[in-house]
């Protein structure tokens, strides 16, 4: 009798969901696919409909890309809650940690230098001379 | 008759805590050091899409994203690899009840979708040489074809190993090192896709947006 494990291997469907009445691996996928479509079609509608509000678009793209990429996650990847995925979760949120420190760094930085060494037009003409 | 003894079985084995219950089985490690590699690889990613993001207005006076990027191409090697995600997956059930034939067929469309996602954006990247977009015009395209053909390589190395993958499932059949080398290579895949959702959605979809 082998023993149940509170791990996981990432990419593996729960073991303990076989003992419940879980859908299978094939309607988790087709679920998966469907979500996935969905976010990719709404995507490209925000980017070419005119009904919108333009400044908000960029906003609502970035929205719609973390949604999907929670869905491959969830239905692809098999990342869940459950007891049995904590490691690959707690490993998942590093890196997540890590992926919003270097982007919102690097944009924060990088707008902040733009906007202070801009040089007025005197001292640009100063400088050119 | 079976779903009783299961039902009793789940009933008689404790649940062990991970600090208890010993070595974790080889499926678990080799799993969790390749999410590893691949969380680190997110990170590669995340610092080229930030170069991006902070150099996208910098054209240098040549081509912007909005007059390069044709939106028809990028649907369609968005589509091609959501679908070769979705027949990876369903090559990993096949490859969990060991059936051959399910799981070469699952392995050739995977391909098949993949090379044609890398077709079009070869296609593509020809196309924008040719109209003088190289990667030197600009610190755009540099960034632009420094982010965009790491996933092309990423891809490249991918279908190399999926036909390796297919070699070693017809030579061995499903050992179990086979079954974890393909685990890894479907959580490779997978991945891939999660970083083609960033950049369709902030290179090209960002882009063409009004």
């Amino acid at each position: 009798m082998t023993e149940l494990r509170l791990d996981r291997a990432p990419g593996d469907a729960s073991t303990r969901v076989q003992f419940e009445a879980a859908p299978p691996g094939l309607v988790i996928y087709t679920i998966g696919l469907f979500f996935a479509v969905l976010l990719t079609a709404t995507s490209f509608w925000v980017a070419n409909t005119s009904l919108l509000w333009a400044p908000g678009i960029s906003i609502g793209l970035v929205v719609l890309a973390i949604a999907q990429m929670g869905v491959h996650l969830v239905f692809f990847l098999h990342i869940t809650t459950g007891p049995d995925n904590t490691n690959n979760v707690l490993a998942l949120a590093f890196g997540i940690l890590i992926v919003l420190l270097v982007l919102a760094g690097s944009l924060w930085i990088m707008k902040d230098l733009d906007t202070n060494m801009m040089l007025s037009p005197e001292l640009m003409q100063h400088m050119q001379h | 008759m079976s779903v009783a003894v299961a039902d009793h079985a789940i009933d008689e084995v404790p649940l062990v805590a991970a600090s208890e219950a010993g070595p974790a089985p080889k499926r678990i490690v080799v799993a969790y050091g390749f999410w590893i590699f691949l969380l680190s690889d997110i990170v590669m990613f995340s610092a080229l899409f930030a170069a991006y993001a902070v150099l996208k207005r910098a054209t240098a006076g040549g081509p912007t994203g909005a007059e390069l990027f044709n939106q028809v191409s990028v649907a369609l090697e968005t589509a091609f690899l959501l679908a070769s995600s979705y027949t990876c997956g369903l090559m990993s059930l096949a490859i969990r009840s060991k059936r051959h034939v399910a799981t070469y067929l699952g392995g050739a469309v995977t391909f098949v979708l993949g090379a044609a996602f890398l077709g079009l954006e070869i296609r593509e990247f020809a196309n924008m040489i040719a109209q003088g977009a190289t990667p030197q015009r600009s610190a755009f395209l540099s960034a632009f074809f420094a982010l965009v053909g790491c996933h092309g390589l990423h891809i490249t190395g991918g279908l190399i190993w999926l036909i390796v993958m297919m070699a070693q499932v017809a030579v061995m059949g499903f050992r179990t090192r086979v079954q974890l080398r393909l685990m890894c290579f479907s959580l490779f895949w997978h991945t891939l896709d999660i970083i083609w959702v960033g950049i369709f959605s902030v290179v090209y979809l960002m882009a063409i947006a009004p």
